[in-house]
């Protein structure tokens, strides 16, 4: 009886971990939703979410909060995903949201829908009466999150409040909440990039075509490359080129940065990731830069 | 300083380190420390030093301590995160924080240290497998050193690292640190710390956080990260009792699984295997299990901590909070338990109240029959009389619950032995506790109850007076043929020669009369070290220098003997015998090695059961030496700790 064969990897105990918590939410609270932007994270979360109620299938449905500002590659590796796996895919779109008049879009050459996701998302929890939302935000990306629960509690108005936190122990979760009330579940609250990465690597996931090397028509601003695209206006002196990059995160087209790689496989990736020196946050999101408490504040108003 | 410097106060940084090879583990390690004792930089150093800094976030923090005039670079800002937090300076949540190495990823739950924030540190400790204490070399052990110590030790954390920071303002003082690490050890005598590790850094400048120190060439032990690195903690794990609270039960009913089904939770203690007879609580209905199911296939074992799906032979009407266990190793099944708490909300604890439980995937209602005492975490004094317990106070209260829990001691299993309050009008989380002496049929010694010790009349000083002696225990532990007796035998002739009163108790000869109905299970290795620590303490007690040649192989039960000895006010000596694997059965005086390899013996020490090397014993021994050399060696140490004198 040796020890040594009941040892397990640090991915092998991320992964049993996400699963537990995927399994408590859907034992504990009435209408949980699974948080669908076809990112990386997203598409780890729903090969996590199988795992766990295999060969069951999966007791909640994807919702994607749409800005309509999408990488055409990734709505299309979505819809493939969702039609596989033969799950229901609610969209909420940040168009309606305008439409309707609930939010006004920002204008200007840095434009961004991102901000505007919330009331999409908050919209929608509501109409759907959903009172869980399964994220795949982790404690590495951002120094809010590094001290956000994993069952984080949101109140009637989806809010965040960093001081009153409810204590998390073991891996005990308390899910219990008023009508109206509602959690957002973060099950890879302790994978970092490199995690992810090599979990996609181990199961060979699927990924939308931009999360590898391609080239394509950008422009520089504050360091980053940008895609052109119809969603950003171009400042003074900012020249498109052609450039091979690839994205490590994939949001609102507006303010997702690419960066200049070569890597074409999830091997490469893996380690070029691996030998990196900058957060992705850092790299390749502009709504996080522009002040220090960004996400605090967004998270403050509802923000995943 | 100019910019320059602040630019360049770090030293060099080279390239990332890589990803963690694929057969790297998990260890996730808990902080604390009283503000300012240099948690932060020690955190921000162990990031930067261990390569993992990016360099966005360095640049941010360099950018803001040059704004704010600082002289170095402030490594502390790395692990400051919300803004309420930016502006007092203090860290006052549980951060959490990721790094790795080839060998490990590490998760460190970083935790504020004042009292207010008690339940803060509870919360951050309670999956750590390790603690960091961190204490300023000037200011030796504050009231924070000890409640850390004391949470760590309540929270049932298998390691704990003493790193006693700022050495570079002592002078690098050697014994600055040797004070700090004995009244350390002294209070922790009185806790249940079973591996404690003490470090001397500078967290500032670097010295033992990954690199070893120039400037304390005194120091012989190694760097933090190479102790985190290296720490043994995959027999932390129960892997004894089978426990397997069902947590969601499956059940397609689609075309293809029509009739599946098969019950999903996390393994919360043991090995499952298809075939097992198991009994389902509470029920008591028996089975077998059928098959262990995964999205990745059937699996042969589920351990700690999997998540798996396990399908049962029978028809068994099976629901989430039932566990399955083995018929002959079960969890209690209690409606009344008794629960240390730490209380974490307003409004205070008191009893007649009643709260939500949950305990693996139970919830149930919880009435408080008696608040029994709360703990002073600085004394460890036990305040009978208190009548609540306010926010951030630990202790102890009986519980009866509606329906009845399945549970263990919180020492036996950390995950079916620990509990959740929650308050039903306001639903937060307002309490955490670990289960005690949850009565387990037949296993747990009785506790013993209306015998009080009695006092001889004939005080200790008088007898060892008349003996001209101090009574010790020396406890050799060490491998099977390591040369344990060999030497105690040799060592006992010396002292008898020098007219000393000694006293071999060997392991293999209690076996024969005080342990003959013992066995080689983890319980009786357990309970065999405990009685010969017991007949030990007596006759050191009686002036002997109890000499006690044991395998004792786990940790834990030697720190049980040792605390008993503290308990008594007795000096004790853990000798670790060194004599490596290879050599042991080279000799194999008995044979036994031979037999363990052809499987006649089951559990047998170094070759199908672990041997925990002690961390810091009181000595080292090659026992591949000359015995001559040996006892020179030994009787150094005794002559050292002033029990006997020179020859
Ligand atoms: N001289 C010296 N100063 C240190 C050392 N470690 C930390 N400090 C300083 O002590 C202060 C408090 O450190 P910080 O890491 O913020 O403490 P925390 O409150 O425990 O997180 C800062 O000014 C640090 O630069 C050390 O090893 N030597």
């Amino acid at each position: 009886m040796g020890t040594e064969h009941y040892e397990l990897s640090h991915m092998a105990v991320l992964e049993a971990e996400a699963i537990q918590i995927f399994r408590e939410v859907a034992s504990e609270l009435e209408r949980p939703v699974l948080l669908f932007s076809g990112g990386k994270d997203s598409i780890v979360m729903v090969r996590l979410a199988e795992k766990a109620f295999w060969p069951g299938p999966l007791p909640f449905p994807l919702m994607h909060v749409d800005t309509g500002h999408n990488f055409p590659e990734v709505v299309e590796l979505r819809d493939g995903l969702v039609a596989e796996l033969g799950v229901r895919l609610i969209v909420a779109s940040v168009q309606e949201s305008i439409d309707a008049g609930r939010v006004k879009e920002e204008t200007g050459p840095r434009a961004s829908r991102n901000r505007l996701q919330t009331t999409a998302l908050l919209d929608a929890l509501k109409e759907h009466g959903f009172d869980a939302a399964f994220g795949g935000a982790r404690r590495d990306e951002e120094r809010a999150r590094a001290k956000e629960r994993i069952f984080s509690f949101r109140d009637d108005l989806g809010g965040w409040d960093p001081k009153n936190q409810r204590p998390e122990l073991w891996s005990l979760y308390n899910g219990r909440i008023r009508r109206g009330e509602s959690v957002r579940v973060f099950p890879l609250s302790n994978w970092t990039e490199l995690d992810v990465w090599q979990y996609i690597a181990r199961e060979q996931l699927a990924l939308p075509s931009i999360y590898f090397a391609h080239r394509r028509d950008v422009f520089r601003r504050d360091g980053m490359l940008y895609a052109t695209s119809p969603f950003v206006e171009l400042m003074p002196g900012e020249e498109p080129f052609e450039a091979t990059v690839r994205y490590r995160t994939v949001g609102d087209m507006s303010c997702t940065g690419g960066v200049e790689s070569t890597a074409a496989t999830i091997e490469e990736v893996v380690a070029e990731i691996a030998a990196t020196r900058i957060t992705e946050r850092g790299e390749t999101r502009a709504d996080d830069r522009a002040t220090e408490a960004a996400m605090e504040d967004r998270k403050r108003e509802g923000y995943f | 300083m100019t910019r320059a410097d602040v630019d360049g106060w770090l030293g060099p940084k080279t390239g990332g380190l890589g990803a963690p090879a694929a057969g790297s583990d998990l260890l996730r390690l808990a902080t604390a420390g009283s503000v300012d004792d240099g948690k932060s930089t020690l955190i921000g150093r162990l990031l930067y030093d261990s390569k993992q800094l990016p360099d966005d976030l360095l640049k941010q923090i360099t950018e803001t301590s040059r704004r704010r005039g600082d002289e170095y670079v402030d490594l502390a800002l790395l692990t400051d995160g919300l803004r309420a937090e930016r502006e007092q300076g203090i860290t006052i949540d549980v951060a959490y924080r990721y790094f790795h190495t080839p060998r490990r990823k590490f998760i460190i739950a970083d935790t504020p240290g004042h009292v207010q924030y008690t339940r803060n540190m509870v919360t951050g400790t309670s999956t750590a497998d390790l603690s960091l204490i961190l204490i300023d070399a000037r200011n030796g052990i504050v009231e924070q050193s000890k409640r850390h110590a004391f949470i760590s030790s309540l929270l049932g954390v298998p390691h704990v690292v003493v790193c006693v920071n700022k050495m570079d303002l002592v002078d690098w003082d050697e014994s600055v640190f040797d004070a700090i690490c004995d009244g350390f050890r002294s209070f922790a005598a009185k806790l249940e710390i079973q591996d404690l590790v003490f470090i001397p850094v500078c967290a500032l400048l670097g010295d033992n956080v990954v690199e070893r120190s120039e400037s304390m060439p005194w120091y012989e032990g190694v760097s933090l990260l190479y102790h985190l690195e290296h720490v043994h903690i995959a027999s932390d794990r129960n892997l004894i009792d089978v426990r397997f609270p069902v947590q969601w039960v499956v059940r397609p009913m689609s075309h293809e699984h029509h009739d599946y089904r098969g019950y999903a939770g996390q393994v919360a203690g043991g090995v499952l295997r298809p075939g097992d007879e198991v009994t389902v609580l509470p029920s008591g209905r028996r089975s077998r299990i059928a098959g262990i199911d995964s999205y990745d296939g059937a699996l042969d074992a589920a351990f700690p901590p999997m998540s798996v799906t396990v399908r049962l032979e029978d028809d068994l009407d099976v629901s989430r909070g039932d566990m399955i266990c083995r018929p002959a190793n079960q969890p209690a099944i209690a409606r009344e338990i008794d629960a240390t708490v730490c209380w974490m909300a307003e409004a205070p604890l008191t009893a007649g109240q009643t709260y939500l439980l949950k305990q693996t995937t139970r919830s149930v209602t919880a009435v408080v029959e008696r608040l029994h005492y709360r703990i002073d975490m600085r004394t460890l004094h036990r305040d009978e009389g208190a009548p609540e317990l306010g926010l951030n106070e630990i202790g102890r209260v009986t519980l009866r619950t509606s329906t009845p829990l399945l549970v263990d001691d919180y020492r036996r299993n950390r995950s079916t032995g620990s509990l959740i309050l929650i308050d039903p009008a306001t639903n937060e989380t307002v309490g955490g506790g670990v289960l005690l002496h949850a009565a387990v049929p037949g296993a747990d010694p009785p506790v013993v109850r209306n015998v009080t010790w009695h006092e001889g009349r004939v005080s200790r000083a008088r007898r060892w007076a008349a003996l001209g002696q101090h009574g010790a225990t020396i406890w050799l532990t060490g491998l099977s043929g390591s040369g344990k007796s060999t030497i105690a035998t040799a060592v006992e002739e010396r002292l008898l020669g020098a007219g000393r009163f000694t006293y071999v108790l060997d392991g293999d000869n209690l076996r024969h009369g005080l342990n003959r109905d013992l066995g080689f299970d983890d319980r009786s290795r357990t309970e065999n070290v405990r009685r010969a620590g017991e007949v030990a303490r007596l006759l050191a007690d009686a002036g002997a220098l109890v000499l006690v040649g044991l395998i004792s192989p786990i940790a834990a039960d030697r720190e049980l003997v040792r605390r008993m000895h503290a308990d008594s006010d007795l000096d004790f000596l853990e000798v670790h015998v060194e004599t490596s694997l290879e050599a042991c059965e080279r000799r194999d005086p008995k044979g036994l090695y031979a037999k363990a390899r052809r499987g006649e013996i089951p559990s047998f020490t170094g070759v199908s059961a672990p041997y925990e090397v002690p961390s810091q014993p009181d000595l080292r021994l090659s026992g591949e030496q000359a015995i001559p050399d040996a006892v020179d060696a030994l009787m150094a140490l005794l002559v050292e700790r002033g029990l006997v004198t020179v020859e």
